[in-house]
């Protein structure tokens, strides 16, 4: 009951300055959830302490506004045909369990080593899983647009060629994104990682979408929409474990939701018109970059534990600004493209429908 | 019907404007009334389900504008591939 009184006591006063910044991070972040079915969360937690919010308020207001934007982002895509339903609950309440695993070993590991430990436990989780999983991803990417065979079907892995085949009596399932029965006991260790990846670094669709891709089968576009529906699943789970603790910030959560939305529906919107290698196109560049992000913070949290030589508090700074700037930058150009593929994907089809409608006029 | 008498259906403005309004009056509410919800909101226990609750109807009703803004504003999703696979 103190922790909660002390939450509340700790819920910031919000000025215009303040309301603008969530709104737009809040509707960048939207867009490209929108698009790749996660992201926005690296920057605005962090955004959000920068503003004097407590680290577990702004994990937790975050958490409430991902769980009615992810709700939106997967009508609004279910629309398209692209959601898989039952893939994502099934998978969203194995990352519900991962979730909270998740956080009972950040817990431990803060209880043993402190703040500083559990920080570069955060960053080192965010380097080697971003370096493994996005390179893989960018590099699948680039040998797409390479072979010029972009507007062919995706063709599926060997690995989800395999778990497609594999039967288990009693744990197949029909999943119509991947046309085929898998058994759960596939679905179960994939979920329970995504889950446990959003407890660590709050961004579960970055191991959630590519094994969803390159592990079952699923074509990309509906692998990025059906994250939505386990972003649902997982952040109404974790909102409300958080707001029975009173961590939940309301007004901050409604203020970045109020961005998201408008953010989440354009985001979605452009699926429609993009290949689907740019769904991996986006996503790489992004985890990539967010690599180089958090790497830098990695020798700021060894010192702080004693591992290495101190470091100056310029050299401290100066990281962790840089290490904010690039993270802003990583959303930013992930928008940029987005935005710049939703373009190119309109004017082609209005000048092939002006076309058309020349060609009939002739006629 | 060629794609031109089809960018000519009816736009949504109506349901803009009322959502837009509600829309906005949930914020202001949220927005003026700060320091009570910070109070009942943070209270834990069985008082999770307000902020739940809140998120829905802003989700709901912000959504369904959000929605109508950009239709209205011509951006809408590709009339060639409503449908993966």
């Amino acid at each position: 009951m103190h922790d909660i009184a002390q939450a509340a006591s700790n819920f910031i006063n919000l000025d215009a300055a303040n309301l603008i910044y969530l709104f737009l991070v809040g509707f960048v972040g939207g867009l490209v959830s929108g698009f790749i079915g996660s992201g926005g969360a690296f920057v605005l937690t962090p955004g959000m302490m920068s503003m004097g919010v407590p680290g577990l308020v702004a994990v937790a207001s975050n958490m409430c506004h991902k769980f009615p934007k992810a709700l939106v982002g997967a009508m609004k895509r279910a629309k398209y045909g692209q959601v898989d339903v039952k893939l994502g609950i099934i998978l969203g309440i194995s990352a519900e369990a991962g979730v909270l695993y998740g956080a009972h070993i950040q817990e431990n590991i803060k209880k043993s080593f402190g703040d500083a430990g559990s920080n570069l436990y955060v960053s080192v989780a965010f380097v080697v899983i971003l370096a493994v999983v996005g390179i893989f991803v960018l590099r699948d990417a680039w040998k797409t647009y390479k072979s010029g065979n972009m507007h062919e079907e995706e063709k599926i892995t060997r690995l989800a060629k395999w778990v497609q085949s594999v039967n288990i009596p009693g744990t197949m399932v029909y999943f119509k994104s991947l046309n085929a029965r898998i058994s759960v006991l596939f679905t179960i260790p994939l979920g329970f990682a995504t889950g446990m990846l959003a407890a660590t670094i709050a961004v579960g669709g970055f191991v959630g979408v590519p094994s969803m891709i390159y592990v079952l089968g699923a074509p990309s576009l509906m692998a990025s929409a059906t994250e939505l529906v386990i972003a649902f699943v997982m952040g109404l789970g974790g909102s409300f474990k958080y707001a029975m603790h009173g961590l939940v910030d309301i007004r901050l959560a409604m203020v970045i939701l109020g961005g998201s939305l408008f953010g989440i529906q354009l985001g979605a919107i452009g699926t429609t018109y993009v290949k689907p290698f740019m769904i991996k196109v986006v996503m790489g560049l992004i985890m990539v970059i967010v690599l180089f992000s958090r790497g830098l913070m990695v020798p700021v949290y060894l010192s702080q534990l004693g591992l290495i030589e101190t470091l100056g508090e310029g050299t401290v700074k100066a990281l962790k600004t840089t290490s904010f700037a690039i993270m802003i930058f990583a959303l930013a150009l992930g928008a940029f493209i987005v935005l710049r593929a939703m373009w190119q994907g309109r004017r082609a089809e209005r000048l092939q429908q002006a076309g058309e409608a020349l060609s009939h006029g002739e006629i | 019907m060629s794609g031109y008498e089809q960018r000519k259906k009816k736009k949504p403005v109506g349901m803009l404007v009322l959502t837009g309004i509600v829309s906005i009056g949930l914020y202001v509410a949220l927005l003026a009334n700060q320091d009570l919800l910070n109070t009942n909101f943070a209270k834990g226990g069985m008082f999770a389900f307000l902020p739940i609750i809140t998120a829905f109807i802003f989700s709901f009703v912000h959504g369904t504008f959000t929605g109508h803004f950009w239709t209205v504003l011509g951006v809408e999703a590709s009339k060639k591939k409503k449908e993966v696979k």
